[in-house]
């Protein structure tokens, strides 16, 4: 533009007619060009939802390869899971049974925990600890889950076979203890938004009729924040189940119908990483049956993501 | 009667009640203790195992089937590929996909769609992703078990979290700016360039470091695009097959043999080591600009 005036200036002979005509060009190359960057932005949206559709189209057509083989009803009630042992076997209850196993302990660690982390952050530390607190729980999410993996079978385990002689090397109780502790941060800080939400009214009518400070969180906040505290749990059991590495490395990979934390179980994301540490020719049944366990795991995880969601739209309340 | 002050007389159960508290202050004190001494207890450990295997031919050799000779080369300089090619890959289509919605989009049902979409993709799991990138990129794409397909993967996994970290940046910047700048006769794209892209940066720069501190500490989704190679060379070009340092270390982890362990604990020290100080640096960012301006 400044060397456009330059010019206009230098030349000096320009109608206004000239001068209009010019000014009407370079708007319009504006308007075209925000046209061009406008769509170039709503591409990059798209990505987004292009990347959903891939997730769907990608997980249905190899599956596909699969579900044509064995039938859907054999593949969600069967029993057995052996589908590289001959004779093969694709009853996939066995490895939702272990998924299952190891998040139950780990919301039995991860729920209370973090509630009562949540209810300390919110309600009881002092501005100046919890901008302490809150980094160093960051910190605890942010490990890779590998290192969480190694922690389990490394020291987790060896510890508790102090105590359990009999545990084995390969559990679904220190993965569970693990993944608790592993998913204590998401708890957490999901529920302390919902209690900070809380308006500073409610908690003071309550001290007001005399409620102690213990009376306040259990029986004013946490009530009134019910709706988070609740989606921050099927969000965490949702994060719990779709863990990977953690119960890769020290669950184990004896899929089983158990519900023994002692055993060693094996858990749908985990057999789908030991099925992709080798090569697995594409279109052979085995490399089929690892999208067709992926496309279970993915409605298990979105049901219970869609379902925290609905609740937290569904029951907020909203205090004016 | 001459026992207690007389608030205890007019509620004899305060006392009790008052004890419940403060018993209940301690547990929840604990709760928190429990998640902080985990993480300590996990880095004490980690350090313990790992500093007799931190030499300075482990970061210069490659694997090897002698712990004391091995290394973790390929992976780190496989790490720094990826998270070169996933950064220049986010970086455009978050903030673009942010911009859009927090400066263009209306409200309607395209833009609702791309919110609630968004939202769930943040919580699918890291393997499916995995999955999609081996059908998609590695299968249908012909890119092969490559470099450029684990970036791409990883690119679509943490693109939610640049996305909502720019949208919170730009939504910050005062309205008022934007006002300022449109009287002055600057078009949308004029004001989107250099006023609300500059004064949203820092927040854009802690969103990216973060997503791609998470990029780099995914092992799930990379095994299913690379597998578990064995590799003595280091990627010259975006179509080489690769491994990262999550893998490496798993690899290490899943053998029984204690040299391993070891020598796990040691890859896990360096991935740490990146990813703490990414994880400053990002912090500092947030400090160091926060303070919002004035209306």
């Amino acid at each position: 533009m400044g060397t456009g005036e330059l010019s206009d200036r230098s030349i000096g002979f320009r109608t206004a007619e000239m001068l209009a005509a010019e000014r009407q060009k370079r708007r319009r190359r504006s308007v075209i060009q925000g046209r061009v960057i406008r769509w170039f932005f709503i591409l990059c949206a798209l990505v987004s939802v292009l990347t959903t559709v891939g997730i769907v189209v990608s997980l249905v057509v190899q599956a596909w390869g699969f579900f044509v083989e064995v039938s859907v009803w054999e593949f969600i009630s069967g029993t057995r899971w052996t589908p590289i042992l001959k004779p093969q076997s694709f009853g996939v209850l066995p490895l939702v049974v272990g998924t299952l196993l190891v998040s139950l302990l780990a919301a039995a660690v991860a729920l209370p925990i973090g509630l009562a982390t949540a209810i300390f952050l919110a309600e009881y530390a002092p501005d100046k600890l919890r901008r302490v607190l809150k980094p160093v729980l960051e910190i605890l999410a942010g490990i890779p889950t590998v290192v969480y993996g190694y922690f389990a079978l490394t020291f987790v385990t060896p510890l508790i076979q102090n105590i359990i002689p009999d545990l084995l090397v390969f559990n679904a109780l220190s993965a569970g203890i693990v993944m608790g502790i592993m998913i204590i941060p998401m708890v957490s800080s999901l529920s302390e938004d919902a209690m900070i939400a809380v308006p500073r009214s409610l908690r003071e009518a309550a001290y007001a009729l005399g409620s102690t400070k213990l009376e306040v969180a259990t029986k004013v906040v946490v009530p009134a924040a019910l709706s988070g505290i609740v989606a921050s749990f099927i969000l965490g059991i949702s994060r719990a189940v779709g863990e990977t590495m953690l119960v890769t490395i020290a669950a184990g990979a004896t899929p089983k119908m158990t519900f023994n934390p002692l055993e060693s179980v094996q858990a749908m994301t985990a057999f789908i990483v030991q099925l992709s540490l080798g090569e697995t020719p594409h279109g052979s049944l085995q490399y089929n049956t690892i999208f067709a366990v992926g496309i279970l795991l993915f409605i298990m995880t979105l049901l219970m993501n869609v379902l925290g969601f609905w609740i937290v739209r569904r029951w907020r309340q909203v205090y004016s | 009667m001459t026992t207690g002050t007389l608030r205890d007389q007019l509620n004899p159960r305060l006392s009790r009640r008052k004890s419940i508290g403060t018993i209940f202050f301690f547990v929840f004190m604990a709760a928190v203790l429990i998640g902080i001494v985990s993480l300590l207890i996990l880095l004490g450990q980690v350090l313990l195992e790992g500093a007799p295997w931190l030499k300075p031919h482990f970061i210069t050799n490659y694997p090897s089937r002698h712990p004391e000779q091995a290394g973790l080369l390929s992976a780190l300089f496989g790490t720094i590929w990826v998270m070169g090619l996933v950064a220049a890959f986010t970086v455009p289509i978050g903030v673009g996909a942010a911009i859009y919605l927090e400066e263009y989009a209306r409200k309607n049902w395209f833009s609702s769609l791309i919110e609630i979409n968004i939202s769930n993709l943040a919580g699918v799991p890291s393997i499916v992703y995995g999955l999609l990138g081996l059908a998609l990129f590695v299968q249908w794409m012909a890119m092969g078990r490559t470099v450029l397909a684990g970036a791409l993967t990883l690119t679509l996994l943490v693109l939610p979290i640049i996305i909502l970290a720019s949208r919170e940046a730009i939504r910050a910047v005062p309205n008022s700016y934007r006002l300022a700048g449109y009287a002055l006769g600057a078009d949308q794209w004029q004001v989107v360039r250099s006023i609300v892209l500059p004064s949203a940066l820092p927040g854009i720069l802690t969103g990216t470091i973060l997503a791609l501190s998470r990029a780099i500490g995914e092992a799930a989704p990379v095994i299913a695009i690379s597998a578990l190679v064995y590799l003595t060379f280091i990627p010259t070009d975006p179509l080489d097959r690769f491994t990262v340092l999550p893998i490496q270390i798993f690899n290490w982890v899943s053998r029984p043999q204690d040299e391993f362990r070891g020598l796990a604990a040691a890859g896990i020290v360096v991935l740490l080591v990146i990813l703490l100080s990414m994880n400053a640096i990002a912090v500092f960012l947030r400090n160091k600009y926060q303070q919002r301006p004035n209306e």
